[in-house]
């Protein structure tokens, strides 16, 4: 029954990852480009559910409609001011420069809202699930967060599959240039997908800061780098290999926390990364990409 | 028919490379120019110039009195000016329904306009037809050069970009397809046809011009430039083939290429 708690805590803590991953996978997939300030955007995210929620007692739907649409407009700015004039430079560049504003986002947020931690309460408000006569206590964000990056992923799936702005990003991620020629618009569609990524951060942010209630400027920065790291482990590009990953990341590190040791998981997360890197180079569910002559 | 296609003093450079120099031609409405010219001679770049994928320096491109060569790529698309693109660059991860799909993409006038178009498209491609659940990228080549073709289409297009479409198809293959752009043109579409294989593109087009080093050297009715002596010896199988013609077609001429080997330069020696 402990295995099970444990279990279940760690599929928890893998959909926070996997949302997360969710939108790392999308912008990499569209824009090539991996956006290292994507954990800080869920940071500026939390802070708005804060204040929205928290402080001044909004609905938690409308507080967390209100963080998307800033992260939206937050992911639009950064793209178009930090990463659409270094379109085709070396991916170090573009690389760099992300880093530049994941540092920029943690400091603005530093000096706006001060770097002492802010005390997050719940978004949820719904009761958790006692199970097997209280054995297995299951919370309520838990729940939450589960069903919610599940119909994330699938309703992502859905669009990217079955609309035509979602074939138009296909068609972007493959080639550039013919996408234009189709009468698509690369730099809305790239804008589209930023958008998407953010307000999947903004959700991310709302659900982690409910499971783990402290909220500080660096908050984004640990998850950020697990679900990229997840991102990579499911196969970065995929939508499903990015849940995948998030769900297995999650449970691997909470496990490793119950049997072998607290300091010691995050060594082990990494450990699991690199040797299934090793194994597959593409991750889990990668595509093998075939380069072209 | 006036013109539909006027290009005047066109300069493009790729860094300090002076890959277009200030040539001027037109298309007039309903006709078939092809330009032709040998690897290197400036003909995608003019392709890319005009459907915008390329910024130019110095020139104007006039289609339908309309200035586009300051305007993006995917608005000209929606003026009716369609580009297939050299190498096919079909989105092999789409099915070739869906690529026909993306080919309409800018189109605004409804959904019955389009079937339509589905239809045409199918009667004049059939095997595309068949196909049309079938992932583009698991297509022949022969296949995709149709595919690429249907897609430029479904845009509905006046005019037609084609860039090499014969590239890297058996002689057959390659019969059909021009088949099919005489075709094309027959519907109502005028064609601008750039090709390595002259023979064959003199063949069905009005008029045509040589392209050497990015100049234009020749021009005038396809018919005269097929008989002319120069273009006979240079295009025509006059000269014999030098060591190197083993090796496959898109290793001489890809502007993809050059621009990645320009871009990359400086930074090669990391790689």
């Amino acid at each position: 029954m402990q295995f099970l708690t444990y279990l279940v805590r760690g599929i928890s803590l893998g959909s926070v990852y996997a949302l997360i991953a969710l939108g790392y996978t999308m912008v990499y997939g569209i824009a090539k480009m991996l956006n290292f300030a994507h954990g800080d955007v869920i940071m500026v995210g939390g802070y708005v559910v804060f204040f929205a929620f928290c402080k001044n007692g909004f609905n938690p739907w409308i507080s967390v409609l209100i963080a998307m649409g800033a992260c939206m407009l937050l992911g639009i700015t950064i793209e178009r001011v930090a990463y659409k004039p270094l379109r085709g430079t070396p991916s170090l560049a573009v690389l760099i420069t992300a880093i530049g504003v994941s540092y920029f986002l943690q400091n603005g947020a530093m000096l706006l809202w001060k770097s002492d931690p802010k005390s997050f309460s719940s978004i949820v408000g719904i009761n958790g699930l006692n199970l097997f006569g209280g054995k297995l206590q299951i919370s309520a964000e838990t729940i939450v967060t589960i069903i919610t990056s599940i119909v994330i992923m699938i309703v992502l799936m859905w669009f990217v599959k079955k609309t035509k702005p979602g074939h138009a990003m296909q068609a972007v991620s493959e080639d550039r240039g013919a996408a234009q020629l189709m009468g698509i618009n690369v730099n809305g569609i790239i804008s589209l997908t930023f958008a998407i990524g953010s307000a999947l951060a903004a959700i991310a942010g709302a659900l982690l800061l409910s499971s783990y209630p402290t909220l500080m400027p660096t908050t984004g920065a640990m998850p950020g780098i697990k679900a990229f790291t997840a991102a990579v482990f499911g196969g970065i590009g995929s939508i499903p290999g990015a849940f995948l990953g998030g769900i297995l990341l999650g449970i691997i590190e909470n496990l490793s926390k119950a049997y072998i040791s607290t300091q010691l998981s995050d060594a082990i997360v990494f450990l699991v990364l690199i040797v299934i890197l090793l194994v597959r180079p593409t991750g889990l569910l990668g595509k093998k990409t075939t380069v072209k002559v | 028919m006036g013109e539909l296609l006027k290009v005047e003093n066109l300069n493009v450079y790729y860094g300090s490379i002076h890959a277009i120099k200030d040539i001027s031609f037109h298309v007039n409405e309903g006709e078939i120019v092809t330009m032709i010219g040998a690897n290197g001679a400036g003909k995608t770049t003019t392709m890319h110039a005009i459907s915008g994928l390329k910024k130019i320096r110095s020139g104007n491109i006039h289609y339908e009195d309309k200035l586009i060569s300051k305007m993006d790529a995917y608005k000209i698309v929606s003026l009716g000016l369609a580009q297939c693109p050299e190498g096919r660059r079909v989105f092999s991860g789409l099915t070739v329904q869906e690529n026909l799909e993306l080919g309409a993409y800018a189109r605004k006038d409804g959904r019955e306009a389009i079937q339509d178009d589905f239809d045409m498209v199918f009667d004049l491609l059939p095997r595309l037809k068949e196909r049309r659940n079938q992932m583009a990228g698991t297509l022949s080549g022969g296949e995709q050069q149709m595919l690429a073709i249907g897609r430029a289409l479904m845009s509905k297009p006046k005019m037609l970009l084609l860039d090499e479409p014969s590239m890297g198809l058996s002689p057959l293959l390659v019969k059909e397809v021009f088949k099919t752009i005489v075709n094309v043109n027959k519907a109502g579409v005028t064609v601008l046809l750039v090709e390595q294989n002259a023979k064959m593109a003199l063949n069905i087009a009005d008029r045509g011009y040589v392209i050497e080093t990015g100049n234009i050297t020749m021009e005038g009715k396809a018919s005269d430039l097929a008989s002319d002596p120069k273009v006979r010896q240079a295009y025509l199988g006059g000269v014999k083939k030098k060591g190197l013609a083993c090796l496959p077609l898109f290793m001489y001429d890809n502007p993809r290429l050059d621009e990645y080997r320009y871009r990359n330069r400086d930074s090669r020696r990391f790689t």
